[in-house]
């Protein structure tokens, strides 16, 4: 694994994916300062208790580049999607959904990104995924070491399952992939 | 023409009611009577009188509230109506309409009978007017609002004379002033010297005297016509398919951006009608993320809301306007034909017309440390991408903020974030923390969530993974997570 930990896959461009986990809006955040070159739609349900915090966003993504779309009802929600996929102005569409997406909303997702060319991304709860999606990832912070972030690839429909731990760097704009936690110089100790 | 009554009269033309009524003004926090019926004014309640004081007169007074804008409205809408007397219409102050009759009288069988038939009219749906001509504007404003008539050509002077002294569009303190001067009449005021009349009273006097007999010109200016942005047609034989209604919406959207290219605005909203044969009608509304004219561009935007329309028996009417308009200039089209960011901007318009305008948002930056208040949401449609400060400037903050959410703690604390504690019914362990940062409440704003005082922040890591914006308020001591970090 450690040979392909350097090699960190880009989101395969024009498809749907997933994300679950603790760190999957973080992920989120992180692909969507990744896929440059045009706006970023957010797709959220208006009843989520969370709600982005555009402060929050700044060391990662520009918010000027997001338009953020609450939407009243699952149905909404999907077809909103949809629409910002088949649209094809935008960089990245990620949205929210509550429910596991059917086969056939999925399908229809991935049939929309390749018409507009624009990757979607989901982010979905914990084992809630669809068949449909090209990859899942599994995003989640790493206590033992301050802003990095592990992320697993889970589901792949053409190439390997993988972990990667990764941490952004604010000052350069650019994502680092560390390699395999054994090998990382000065980690820091468990404070407790 | 002088209406005495008029908002009262609208008011009562939408909801008749009996016995004495009253339309109420509320300005400079008392309510005053704005407007009043006739039954009123015979139990002795007059214009500007306050409200208790009238109930206390007549307890059986029926209120409503007035409403300026539409009065206004409505006296233009008469004004226009008198366009049948002469072309030349305008609204005089806020219960008047003057029309220049001039030449125009005889295609009515003369001047009296122009007003009779005038007066009648306007009785007849409800409206007291008092009606007077004159060689001048200010002759006829003084002679309606004094019983109205006609003033003779060339007798103006003699039929103004007899009239008091705020007939001439004066200030009170004027008429007040010339009152305390034995002064009563126009024709009292007429006769004097007119220098030192200007010096005491300043030259506008002078100048309504002289409007009102003639001396000077005062012309008529009417209103320009708002400009309309509709477009009909009419069908031989009733439609009923989709591509049929959107092949008739295209032809009206060609003729509809020409006219619209030609005032140099863009349509902000626009609404179809669909007469059906039965003569029942259809409506579709749309909004659009930006003004704009292309005929092809708007037709796309229809279409599902055509497609969600019941056709019924055939469609044989389309009808389609813009409800409102905004400048829009030409622009410089790209050598693909297609303007950078009109995609985007029908994304967005798609978008609103189905889930609403306020539901597609921006985000901008506020000046604020509360966390709930350091940025603004703004509908997409009508704000552009605003810049936001560089990160380097800004403390670190979290991706996802929600409500206050009170944590249980499983371990003793005091100022620092307990050691384990329960979040959304998961057992936490703090791996690291730090802070605090004390933010404090914005003292000049009551904010319900912020009655708690002020509030020391932590960014506390745990072992499970997540990353928690937690914070303690000292002065009520409590923890709370606020957000989840990345």
């Amino acid at each position: 694994m450690s040979a392909a930990a350097t090699a960190f896959p880009p989101l395969l461009p024009h498809r749907v994916h997933e994300v679950c986990g603790p760190g999957a809006h973080g992920f989120a955040v992180i692909q969507a300062a990744l896929h440059k070159g045009g706006p970023v739609l957010w797709i959220g349900a208006r009843h989520a208790p969370e709600r982005l915090f555009p402060p929050g966003l700044v060391p990662v993504l520009d918010p000027s580049r997001l338009i953020a779309v609450e939407t009243r009802s699952e149905t909404d929600l999907l077809w909103a999607t949809e629409e910002g996929l088949r649209a094809g102005p935008l960089a990245l569409v990620v949205a929210c959904p509550d429910k596991p997406l059917s086969l056939t909303a999925g399908r229809r997702l991935q049939l929309a990104a390749e018409a507009g060319r624009t990757t979607g991304l989901l982010l979905v709860r914990m084992g809630a995924g669809s068949n449909a999606a090209e990859t899942r990832w599994q995003a989640a912070p790493l206590f033992q070491d301050a802003g990095g972030q592990e992320w697993s690839l889970v589901k792949n429909k053409r190439g390997a399952h993988g972990t990667w731990i990764v941490r952004w760097d604010a000052k350069a704009r650019s994502l680092h992939v560390v390699s395999a936690s054994g090998e990382r110089a000065g980690l820091a100790p468990l404070a407790l | 023409m002088w209406f005495p009554r008029l908002a009262s009269e609208r008011a009562l033309r939408l909801w008749p009611c009996e016995g004495p009524f009253a339309l109420v003004h509320r300005a400079a926090n008392a309510e005053h009577l704005h407007c009043l019926s006739p039954q009123a004014e015979a139990r002795g309640l007059h214009r500007g009188m306050s409200l208790p004081d009238a109930r206390a007169m007549c307890p059986g007074l029926v209120t409503r509230p007035a409403d300026l804008p539409r009065e206004m409205a409505f006296l233009r809408m008469l004004a226009r109506w008198a366009g049948r007397y002469s072309p030349w219409t305008a609204r005089d102050g806020s219960d008047g309409v003057v029309a220049d009759i001039t030449g125009a009288a005889h295609l009515f069988g003369g001047e009296a009978a122009l007003i009779a038939d005038a007066v009648a009219r306007l009785g007849r749906s409800g409206l007291t007017v008092r009606a007077a001509i004159a060689d001048t504007r200010g002759a006829a404003h003084a002679l309606a609002r004094h019983g109205g008539g006609i003033a003779a050509p060339g007798a103006t002077r003699a039929a103004l004379g007899r009239l008091p002294l705020s007939a001439l569009r004066i200030d009170s303190e004027t008429v007040a002033g010339l009152h305390r001067l034995g002064l009563r009449r126009i024709a009292d005021l007429a006769d004097l010297p007119r220098a030192p009349l200007g010096r005491r009273f300043g030259a506008g006097l002078l100048l309504r005297l002289d409007q009102a007999l003639g001396t000077q010109p005062e012309p008529l200016s009417p209103e320009a016509e708002a400009p309309h942005f509709g477009v009909r047609m009419t069908l031989p034989e009733p439609i009923g398919l989709v591509s049929d209604v959107m092949a008739g919406l295209d032809r009206l959207l060609d003729r509809l951006s020409d006219r619209l290219a030609a005032a140099g605005q863009g349509a902000r909203r626009l609404r179809l009608e669909l007469g059906r044969v039965d003569r029942s009608t259809v409506l579709a509304e749309i909004g659009l993320a930006r003004p704009m004219r292309d005929a092809r561009r708007i037709a796309a935007l229809f279409r599902p809301t055509v497609e969600d329309i019941d056709a019924g028996f055939g469609i044989d009417l389309m009808r389609l306007t813009v409800t409102q308009a905004e400048p829009l200039a030409a622009r410089q089209v790209s050598a693909g034909g297609e303007v950078a960011g009109d995609r985007l901007s029908d994304l967005v318009s798609r978008l609103g017309n189905r889930l609403g305008f306020e539901a597609i948002q921006r985000f901008a930056p506020a000046e604020s440390h509360i966390p709930e208040r350091s940025f603004l949401t703004l509908p997409a449609a009508h704000a552009e991408a605003a810049p936001w400060p560089a990160a380097s400037d800004t403390p670190e903050r979290p991706v996802l903020l929600f409500r206050p959410e009170p944590l249980v703690p499983l371990a003793p604390s005091a100022a620092e974030p307990p050691a384990r504690f329960r979040w959304r019914r998961m057992e936490l362990t703090k791996a690291r923390a730090r802070g605090p940062e004390r933010i404090a409440p914005e003292w000049w704003f009551d904010d319900p969530a912020w009655r708690s005082g002020l509030r020391d922040y932590w960014k506390v890591e745990t072992r499970e993974g997540w990353r928690l914006w937690l914070f303690h308020t000292p002065q009520n001591p409590d923890w709370y997570a606020h957000g989840t970090f990345a």
